[in-house]
């Protein structure tokens, strides 16, 4: 019944310790940080025919307005983008990848077990079976644009959802580090005055891309950006002027520092996408927030918004500890059509290579199935990275069930941290000793067409 | 197995998507709402039209703004009076003068913020007996002042419709006279933190809040007894699935990591887990398209009365030994006291403040109360820094600061785009709320505002009646002030309000903006003062 046991991971990892050293929270303000400088940064609005939007356009007060039409249309061509989708809660690789095939699977799976045959079968390991809910990414693998990781995790796998999912945000198996490796990579390649680099399209921003130092924002509506108050022009003006110099001033502790951080950029975010309208998408999305995200996402990056990475969460909770095969046949089926329907809509508009998608969960499930339905915290997860620009090949392999770890789960046969790697080498082109402690040891499996 | 399932709607599974963000009727009101309000500048028309008719409707409890002083000035430094002659405080409190600032922080973090003039009051009893006052309530709490309604202007009805859960309990934070009762509710509500999402009945969340009602100053024991098997407990960690042969790990798992002990301190490992889960089985409910689940009750054929081995000790353990065993643990009593500490300070404990907390736990047979006046006057809860207050926090001393009651039910949908809808903590953890602020929730805080504001903030287009053509800048900023209370701003930030109502009286440039652009630049103010770091922080 509690299928969204899992959220937000710093806290527990510092039994609140964190709190008690307030002001740890919203990445972008850690204490002792300079605040941001460029508070007079020009922005000009700029609408853009090509797009057919509004844009709030940074610094360059030189360049005429009309060669930033040539501006977007190139910076659409070569910034690379890397989504990270989450599984909140521990979804059962089990269930994704069903090893029909293997011998052991229908004993420890009585209830759950899927029939051989009721879903796709997975071409490169014939025991495992996709779940039918995950169809539309058996399709999106059965074109080569899917990398599949059957048995990802690290070794001594923690079981506590918050321990775990912290690694998999930091990439490290580290519970004191603060900063996301996303935010940690966009802290080196990162801009210092554009939010929209790292973007969490959800109500509060992901750990995954938390920083130490660059800006980076969550917006929870592709809609609008609204700020509601009976005053209008000029006044209002001037009144969120007044909000932004309640950002700027000097902070003379971490939760001042918090709240001035977050004022200033909510006052950045308003300037810049309250002036963004609706959108229309090439392929027809199907319904759900999820989905609408997507789309939203997809004329952002059309419309040449300077966005680097971005986070999401999969719709649903899959901390599935009873009852499990409902729910999570329906949100792993909006998950997947989801994410179909965006590829399309990206190779519509020609920016199939620019985008990659990671998806990934905090561990996998136990193999054998509890007395509710449903099925406790595990070991090795699944994972897959996603894009026309994917190797396509599965990394590791399903270990099978006959021989299992210590505490009974499925064995861990690739580890995230060398997946972080190779994305940061192979798709972002960077160095990933900077941002992942140890890189150096971890293999990188190949993710991203020669 | 014959347990029936409590089988979910369709809108309930859409609504077990986390963050909540998706309940279908939740999404509707949201729209209404919005619509309402106006999406976006440009349907600024729309929206003056709802205000205008939202304000006619509460013609009748108009919010009068209390008349305009004659000047402002920037605020004085507060004098801290003497405390009450012969207060002894305990060795090893704060040992300074307890003001205004003082008194306003106690009421903001053992509370839900002053009522206008309360921290003056506070503050003249001296700081033994201020949080002696919160901490030693006597018999039930009073309600004081109008019960809570709908937009509608109709009663509650907490446990049948959506949201109106969150809007009782907000209307208890404001208007309690045990006001540190319902903090610490929330303060457990956010240990224990459960969500309706995995419950499905409003009826039951509300009954284990109450269950943090009485408990929250007694025994942390009998505490963490009664919420093992409290029935939202038992659905929502599986506790009541959780059986011989078969157990279920949920609330095992998360008893000793989040609710007594903490993870990654070698407290316990896997095997104490899954031994823990047997000592826990045997709890099961009845079930009925009538009723939902009811009679929640132990099945002694249900448990397993094996031996097990928890924290290498070994028994026959029951549900009682398994909440036992946690609390005896050794780690359990520096667990405890710093994560209630963490509630109410924002620095962490010195080692030797740690060690007096645990020996005050341990001493007291594992009482809340004594640690709780301990923290509550000690010397970082007076001297540290500033924490930021969690979004029903805000909102509840916006509406105590402002003298309005509950009569809409914007908070809720307002209260979880600001991150926090209360019975729907994000996860078993509870509220992050090293997370409180970022772009997504700062925008809400401020929509917050405005609608705090509605009926205080004025018309400036097509008035009652005609607003002041020569209000100054100081008598501006005075009356905003008043209407909030007179909260104690930081020097910078009267600046820079100051500064405000100066530049937009300079852009009074025609006879018809007199008054129409200083009826503005009222509203703008008191905007600016609700979304003001004074007021955000506690």
């Amino acid at each position: 019944m509690s299928h969204e046991c899992c959220n937000d991971f710093t806290r527990a990892q510092l039994l609140r310790g964190a709190a008690a050293e307030a002001g740890k929270g919203l990445p972008a303000i850690e204490p002792g940080m300079p605040a941001p400088a460029g508070t007079g940064l020009t922005r000009r609005r700029f609408l853009s025919r090509s797009a057919g939007l509004a844009l709030a356009v940074y610094g360059a007060s030189k360049i005429p307005l009309g060669a930033f039409e040539r501006g977007i249309a190139e910076a659409a061509q070569s910034d690379k983008v890397l989504i990270s989708i989450f599984f909140e809660g521990g979804i059962d690789a089990m269930s994704v990848l069903a090893p029909v095939g293997d011998p052991l699977y229908a004993s420890l799976r009585p209830n759950l077990k899927q029939t051989p045959g009721s879903g796709p079968v997975f071409t490169e390991d014939e025991r495992l079976q996709w779940h039918p809910g995950a169809k539309a990414l058996a399709e999106l693998h059965g074109a080569g644009k899917v990398s599949v990781f059957p048995a990802i995790g690290y070794e001594h796998p923690d079981q506590s959802h918050f321990t775990s999912r912290h690694y998999y945000e930091i990439g490290e198996l580290d519970i004191g580090q603060h900063a996301g490796w996303l935010g940690r990579y966009l802290d080196v390649v990162g801009d210092e005055e554009n939010p929209l680099q790292g973007l969490s399209m959800d109500g509060s921003l992901s750990p995954m891309i938390a920083t130490a130092e660059k800006p980076v924002a969550a917006i929870d509506s592709v809609d609008s950006y609204d700020m509601w108050s009976p005053v209008s022009a000029p006044i209002s003006d001037e009144m969120f002027e007044t909000f932004a110099r309640f950002g700027s001033l000097p902070s003379d502790s971490p939760a001042m520092l918090q709240v001035r951080r977050a004022t200033k950029q909510t006052e950045q975010l308003r300037e810049e996408l309250g002036a963004l309208g609706g959108f229309t998408s090439p392929v027809t999305y199907p319904k759900g927030e999820f989905a609408h995200k997507l789309a939203g996402l997809a004329n952002y990056l059309a419309s040449g918004l300077p966005v680097r990475v971005v986070t999401l969460r999969a719709p649903g909770g899959y901390d599935t500890h009873s009852d499990q095969a409902e729910d999570l046949a329906k949100y792993l089926q909006e998950t997947c059509e989801g994410i179909a329907a965006f590829q399309q809509d990206l190779e519509k508009r020609g920016l199939q290579d620019r985008v990659m998608i990671e998806m990934w969960s905090e561990f996998g499930r136990r193999p054998e199935e509890n007395g509710s339905a449903g099925t406790d915290h595990g070991a090795a997860g699944c994972a897959f990275v996603i894009g026309s620009q994917a190797e396509g090949t599965m990394v590791g392999e399903f270990p099978g069930l006959a021989k299992l770890d210590e505490n009974d789960n499925v064995r861990v046969t690739s580890d995230f941290r060398g997946m972080y790697c190779s994305l940061l080498e192979q798709w972002l082109g960077f160095d990933s000793a900077r941002v992942i402690p140890g890189a150096a040891a971890l293999e990188r499996p190949t993710l991203v067409k020669a | 197995m014959a347990i029936p399932k409590v089988t979910p709607t369709q809108a309930e599974l859409d609504s077990t998507k986390a963050g909540g963000k998706h309940r279908p009727d939740k999404h509707g009101k949201k729209h209404r709402h919005k619509n309402r309000h106006g999406q976006k500048d440009g349907h600024g028309h729309k929206r003056r039209k709802h205000k205008k008719r939202k304000r006619h409707r509460r013609k009748h409890h108009k919010h009068v703004l209390p008349s305009t002083p004659s000047a402002a000035s920037p605020p004085p430094a507060p004098s801290a009076p003497a405390p009450p002659a012969g207060e002894q405080r305990p060795a090893g409190s704060f040992a300074g003068a307890f003001g205004l600032p003082q008194a306003t922080r106690l009421l903001n973090r053992a509370g839900y913020g002053p009522a206008p003039g309360q921290a003056a009051a506070v503050a003249s009893m001296g700081m033994v007996a201020a949080v002696q006052s919160l901490t030693r309530p006597s018999g039930a709490a009073n309600l004081i002042g109008p019960p809570p309604t709908d937009d509608e202007g109709a009663p509650l009805a907490p446990a049948d419709i959506w949201g109106h859960d969150h809007l009782w309990w907000l209307d208890r934070m404001i208007r309690s006279d045990q006001p540190l009762v319902e903090r610490m509710a929330l303060v457990f509500h956010d240990w224990f933190a459960t969500s309706e999402g995995g419950v499905s009945s409003a009826q039951l969340m509300i009954d284990q809040s109450n269950v943090f009602r009485n408990y929250c100053f007694g025994s942390f024991f009998d505490l963490f007894k009664a919420v093992t098997v409290d029935p939202a407990m038992l659905l929502w960690l599986n506790g009541a699935e959780n059986v011989k042969g078969a157990p279920n790990e949920n609330y095992a798992r998360e008893m000793m990591e989040l609710f007594s002990l903490g993870a990654d301190r070698g407290a316990y490992t896997e095997d104490d887990i899954r031994e823990q889960a047997r000592a826990l089985t045997g709890w099961t409910y009845d079930w009925s398209s009538e009723l939902g689940a009811h009679n929640f009750h132990f099945e002694p054929r249900r448990h397993d009365n094996g031996l097990k081995t928890v924290f290498g000790r070994t028994g026959n353990f029951g549900w009682e030994d398994a909440c036992q065993l946690c609390v005896e643990n050794p780690l359990h009593p520096s667990f405890f006291v710093e994560k209630l500490w963490s509630y109410f300070v924002g620095v962490p404990p010195t080692p030797e403040t740690r060690e007096r907390l645990i020996s005050t736990y341990v001493g007291s047979g594992l009482q809340i109360r004594p640690v709780l006046e301990e923290i509550l006057m000690s010397p970082d809860f007076y001297e540290g820094p500033p924490m930021v207050k969690p979004p029903v926090v805000h909102v509840a001393s916006m509406l105590r600061a402002t003298g309005r009651h509950v009569d809409t039910s914007a908070w809720v949908w307002l209260g979880s785009e600001a991150g926090q809808q209360l019975f729907w903590p994000p996860n078993v953890a509870g509220w992050d709320d090293t997370r409180w602020l970022d772009t997504s929730r700062m925008r809400a805080r401020w929509n917050t505002v405005d609608v705090v504001l509605d009926g205080i903030s004025v018309d400036a287009w097509e008035p009652e009646v005609p607003y002041s053509t020569t209000e100054t800048p100081e008598e501006a900023l005075a009356r905003a002030l008043a209407a909030w209370g007179n909260p104690e701003l930081r020097p910078e930030h009267w600046g820079e309000l100051l500064a405000f109502a100066q530049r937009a009286e300079s852009l009074i440039t025609a006879k018809w903006q007199k008054g129409p652009y200083r009826a503005l630049r009222l509203n703008a103010l008191l905007q600016l003062i609700g979304v003001s770091p004074d007021l955000i922080l506690q």
